[in-house]
This record gives structure tokens, sequence and C-alpha cells, in this order.
């Protein structure tokens, strides 16, 4: 072995000054890395702040679309898909589907009249472990163009100030549309009445190789009786649970299932902007939701309906609202599983 | 312990050096990922996925070129105390390159996550969904993330000092190039088997 040579005083402590050097630079460099520098940073956990209503989140439940009730049932798929999207899922056959109605709120005892926006929380699921997974709700675009400019709504709607929508409204023009959708549109009694659309926009890849930018939708095949907010609100606050229990109790409710094909030039990456009504739609199939399951201790409690989780064939496009969505609802899963001691399993809800 | 200071084998120092730049990696991506709501998240996450996936298989080839070639001994004038200290954190260096990923891949596994990586290759659930489970693994696969990292720093601090503070041959056993003269596969072992 060589002989450790000691090195000269001055040398030595330059030495140390220069591991002293390496280590805090790299410490810093994570440090920055993790945004512990950069408070300006739009975070998944600054998206939960602005989501939680001033009395904070109901622990253990879902950050948004916190109110719902799980079913189970069958995507079956005709194989038009096939055309523009080489996914297994789409080529014609059966598929077990799990999903969840769900409305739009942080509070899980809204009153069901009281919210505007209803969602569907969607996982269909192809053989060898591929899935595809999605959360749309019944507005027919979004309310913010961006995820920056989501989470400044959401600060608007969660201010003192009675003004701060109204000034938020028109700083940002594209939120008119869900604006008037939201003012003007007739309601319905049900969750088997509701249109649901994905909004964001995704890419297939069909077998060729050949790329379609692509927005779905879910159209009910049931009967739609519209109603208005105020007939809603004689009814019971969970009367949504309610009926759709008793409908599937009394036969499989289905969505006929389409997938829209933008032209090239159209707004992919905004959704607030809907695309030209003569846009090439395409059914691919039909979503059978046949029993619904229970809410608080069902198979849709541990779920993430993470709208990035897509088989081969199908990717996320330049829509920034996927990825933000799928960061944010990491979050709020990591934080309702840790908390699962705050929302016992045995609440009791409507049974199946 | 009369002979000069080996070297660790070639392809054990083509994995170290490898290696290390991917744990670091997947140090910065994994602290990146969870602080962005930006598109680069779902790219992040796929590369975090899979290079993590990555390191477990170099981890475990690594283990096998570790039992084979044996490491060379530490300097005989390294204090006790010390020697115990880099035994030990390289103990805890190959369980945290093992352990890491395997927590990963667990956690995703009880989340009923599908495991998907780079280029559609999906990895079967090691576990059953679990919401206790998943919280369990996320706990230690967060706090374990930053006790590596703070492990490595230590660790780069070490063969730093090593290398220009003691100049004892330590740094060159492991160094990316020869520095002096290499020492063969047949000299280490025979070295091993000369060990107690
Ligand atoms: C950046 C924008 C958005 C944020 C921050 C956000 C936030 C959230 C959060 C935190 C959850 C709860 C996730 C969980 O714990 O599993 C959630 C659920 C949901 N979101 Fe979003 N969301 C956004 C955009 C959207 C869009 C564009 C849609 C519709 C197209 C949508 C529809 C839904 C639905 C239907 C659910 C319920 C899924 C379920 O049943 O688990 N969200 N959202
Ligand atoms: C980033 C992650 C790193 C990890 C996980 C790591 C891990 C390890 C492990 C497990 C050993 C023991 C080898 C064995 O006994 O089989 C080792 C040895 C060594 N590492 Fe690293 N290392 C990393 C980075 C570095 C860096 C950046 C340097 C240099 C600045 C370095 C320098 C050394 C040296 C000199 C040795 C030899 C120690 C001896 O002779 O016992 N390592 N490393
Ligand atoms: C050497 C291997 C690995 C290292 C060093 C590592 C490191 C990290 C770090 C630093 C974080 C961020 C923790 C935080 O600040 O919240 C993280 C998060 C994560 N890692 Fe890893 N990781 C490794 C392997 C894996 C593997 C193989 C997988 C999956 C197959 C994985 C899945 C995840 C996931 C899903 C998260 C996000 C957790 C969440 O907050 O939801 N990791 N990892």
């Amino acid at each position: 072995m060589p002989e450790p040579r000691p090195s000269p005083a001055r040398s030595v402590l330059g030495s140390l000054v220069l591991i002293g050097v390496v280590v805090a630079g790299s410490a810093a460099a994570f440090a920055y890395t993790a945004g512990w520098l950069s408070p300006e940073r739009l975070t998944p956990w600054k998206m939960l702040e602005a989501l939680a209503p001033p009395s904070g989140p109901a622990l253990g439940h879902r950050r948004n679309h916190a109110k719902g009730i799980c079913f189970t049932g069958v995507f079956e798929s005709n194989g038009n898909g096939a055309a523009i999207s080489r996914a297994s899922v789409l080529a014609a056959g059966q598929h077990p589907a799990l999903g969840r109605f769900n409305l739009g709120t942080p509070n899980p005892d809204a009153a069901d009249a009281s919210v505007r926006v209803r969602g569907l929380g969607l996982r269909i699921m192809p053989p060898n472990g591929q899935e595809w997974r999605m959360a749309m709700i019944n507005a027919p675009v979004f309310a913010a163009s961006t995820p920056e400019g989501f989470h400044e709504l959401l600060v608007a709607a969660g201010s003192k100030d009675p003004n701060a929508i109204k000034v938020f409204a028109e700083a940002h023009p594209e939120f008119a549309p869900f604006g008037a959708w939201a003012k003007t549109a007739p309601w319905t009694g049900s969750y088997a009445e509701d249109r649901f659309n994905g909004l964001n926009s995704f890419i297939f890849t069909d077998s060729s190789g050949a790329d379609h930018a692509v927005r779905w939708s879910l159209l009910p095949q049931a009967q739609v009786v519209p109603v208005t907010q105020d007939d809603l609100k004689k009814l019971d606050p969970d009367f949504l649970e309610q009926e759709i229990t008793e409908r599937v109790r009394s036969g499989p409710q289905r969505w006929t299932m389409t997938v829209t094909v933008a032209n090239p030039g159209d707004p992919t990456a905004d959704p607030t902007k809907a695309w030209p009504e003569d846009r090439r739609t395409i059914e691919i199939g039909t979503l059978v939701v046949s029993r619904i399951e229970a809410e608080a201790d069902g198979p849709c409690r541990e779920i993430n309906f993470d709208p990035t989780v897509l088989p081969p064939g199908m990717r996320t496009s330049d829509d920034p609202f996927p990825a933000a969505r799928s960061s944010v609802y990491a979050k709020s899963y990591d934080l309702r599983t840790a908390e699962a001691k705050d929302y016992p399993r045995t609440v009791t809800g409507p049974k199946p | 312990m009369n002979a000069i200071r080996h070297h660790f084998s070639p392809l054990q120092r083509l994995l170290h050096w490898v290696m290390a730049v991917c744990i670091l990696t997947m140090l910065f991506i994994g602290v990146g990922m969870v602080s962005t709501v930006m598109p680069k998240y779902v790219p992040l996450v796929s590369i975090h996925k899979t290079l993590g996936s990555v390191i477990l298989v170099l981890a475990l080839i690594r283990l096998v070129t570790r039992f084979y070639y044996g490491a060379p001994p530490l300097p005989a004038d390294l204090p006790e105390p010390m020697k115990l200290a880099a035994e030990l954190s390289h103990y805890a260096l190959y369980a945290l390159m093992i352990g890491m990923p395997l927590l990963g891949w667990a956690m995703l596994s009880a989340s009923a996550y599908p495991v998907e990586l780079y280029g559609g290759i999906y990895l079967p659930a090691i576990l059953p969904q679990s919401d206790s489970l998943r919280t369990l693994l996320w706990n230690a696969h967060f706090y374990l993330a930053f006790a590596f990292f703070a492990l490595i720093l230590m660790h780069v601090a070490a063969a730093l000092f090593h290398a220009l503070v003691r100049h004892d041959g330590v740094f060159e056993a492991m160094a990316p190039v020869p520095i002096h003269d290499e020492a063969t596969r047949a000299e280490n072992r025979s070295e091993l088997a000369a060990r107690p």
C-alpha cells in the first residue's frame, strides 16, 4: 500500500473547503430541485390548499369530488376505436369496469342539489395489466385554460372578497363558456341522465403509427328529463345516490362512449375551447353500469382515477391538465390513504 | 495486509460509477417530480419508475460481483471507528440501492396503480391493495430517500477526504479510470483468500 502522504496544512485546509463546497453545493441543488428555495412554484400541495374549504379538508376523503358512489360494470368495446388507436381496450370485446359517480365538491356531506358539477371516475381493465383510467364531468368545457388559471380560480372562489369571482372572470374571458353553462344549462335528477365529458385532449396512435388528437365523452342512453335546481332542492340531500342505486337495481344503466377527433389546428391544449360540432366523432362502445357498490368500504375507495393512466396506444397530448391532475390527485391520494382512520369504513350509505 | 493497496475489479468500478450517476439522478427526479404540476411531471414519473427498476437489477448484479470479487481491505492505519463507519455505511448503501426500488414498486402495487415502465412494460403487483400498507411504504420511500441522500453526501465527503487529504489509496481503489497500477482479478482473489 502507498504510504499515506500527509499534506501540508495549507493544502489540507483548501481540500477541506473544497469538500465542504461540494457537499453544500449538492445539498443546495437538491433543495432547489425539491422546490424548497422557490416558494412561488405551483406545487400539488398548493393546489390542494386552494381546493380546501375554509374549515379545512375533510380528512380521509378525496380532496375534490369528495361525495360520490361507487359502481362496477363492463365496458363493451364495439371495435370502431381500433381505427384510431391500437390500444387493446378498443378492439371489440368486453372489459371489467369500475367507476364512481361523484359531485365536484371537497365536502363529502354537501347536499346533492347544491353542486353544479357532477363527475364520473372510470377504470377499464383490459387484460395484461393494462388500464385506462379517466375522470370526466358534466360540463361541456372546463373553467380554466391552464392549471395556473385553475389555481387562480380556486383562490378567487375561496376568497372572502365577494367580487373575487367577478374580477377573475373579467381577467379571464376564457371562463365565460363554463360560466354560461353553469348558469343556464338544465339540471337532471339522475346520474343516469348525465352526459360526462373528458374535456382534456389525448393522443391516440393507430396501428400504422399515425397520431390522432382526441377528446371523449359518455352519452346517457337513459331518457333525459331536464329539471331545475329548485326542483332538486326539494329532494333528499342524498337523492342522487339513492336514485342511482334504485335505478341500477331495476336494470343496468348504459352510456355510449364517443371519441371526437380533432382537425389539424383545433385547440388541443385548452379545455375551455370546445371543438366545432362537425368533427369526426366515433362511437367506440358502451359503458354498462350493472351494480352499485358501497362507497366507504367499496372497491373505489382506494382507487385514484388518475387521467394519465393510459394503455399503450394512448398518451397525453400538449394539454397541460392531465399532468397537473395526475400530480395533484397523487398528493390527494397520499393524504387520504394516510388518513384512513378519519373516514371509517362503516359509514352507512345507501345499501347496494 | 502487507501487500500494495488493491483496486475494486473493473466491473465493480463500472457498476459503482454508473449507479452513482443513476442514483443521484433518481433522487433529484424524485424530489423534483413531486413538487411540480407542469407537463414534465408525467415523463419524470415514467423515468423515475423505469430507472429505479434498472437500478434494482444493477444493484443485484453488483451484490453478486461483491461476493465474487470481494473488496480491497481498507488501509491498516485507518482508525478502527472509521473502518467501522466505512463498512456500516457501505452496508447501508447496498441496502438502500436494493430497498428503495422495492419500496417504490411495492408502494405502487399496494396503491393499485399499474406499474408501467417506459416502453409499455408492466411489472406485476407484488402486494395486494391496502391503504395502511401503502402509507407505510410511502413513508419508508420518502424518509429513506432523504437518508439515502444524506448518506451519499457523507460518503462523497469521506471519499474526497481520502483522495485529497489522506492520499491513502482508498479513492484510487474505486477510481473510475485506473490511477495507479491495476490489480488483476487474480491478485484480488489471492488477497481475498489470504484474509482471515
Ligand atoms: C388542474 C385542474 C384540476 C385539479 C387541481 C383537480 C383536482 C382534483 C382532486 C384533488 C381530486 C381528488 C382525487 C383523489 O383523491 O382521488 C379530483 C377528482 C376528480 N376530478 Fe379533478 N381536478 C382538476 C381538473 C379536472 C378536470 C379537467 C376534470 C374533468 C374533465 C376533473 C374531474 C374530476 C373527477 C370526475 C374527479 C373524481 C374522480 C373520483 O371519483 O375519484 N378534474 N380532482
Ligand atoms: C451516488 C451514489 C453512490 C453510491 C450509492 C455509492 C455506493 C458505494 C458502495 C456501496 C461502496 C462500497 C463498495 C463495496 O464495498 O462493494 C462504495 C465505495 C466507494 N465509493 Fe461510492 N457510492 C456513490 C457515490 C460515490 C461518489 C460520488 C464517490 C466519489 C466522490 C464515491 C467514492 C467511493 C470510493 C472511493 C469507494 C471505495 C471505498 C473503499 O475502498 O472501501 N462514491 N460506494
Ligand atoms: C434507487 C431508487 C429510488 C430512489 C432513490 C427514489 C427516490 C425517490 C424520491 C427522492 C422521491 C420523492 C419523495 C418526496 O419528496 O415525496 C420518490 C418518490 C416516488 N418514487 Fe421513488 N425512488 C426510487 C425508486 C423508485 C421505484 C423503482 C419506483 C416505482 C416503481 C418509485 C416510485 C416512486 C413514486 C410513485 C414516488 C411518488 C410518491 C408520491 O408522493 O406519491 N421509486 N422516490
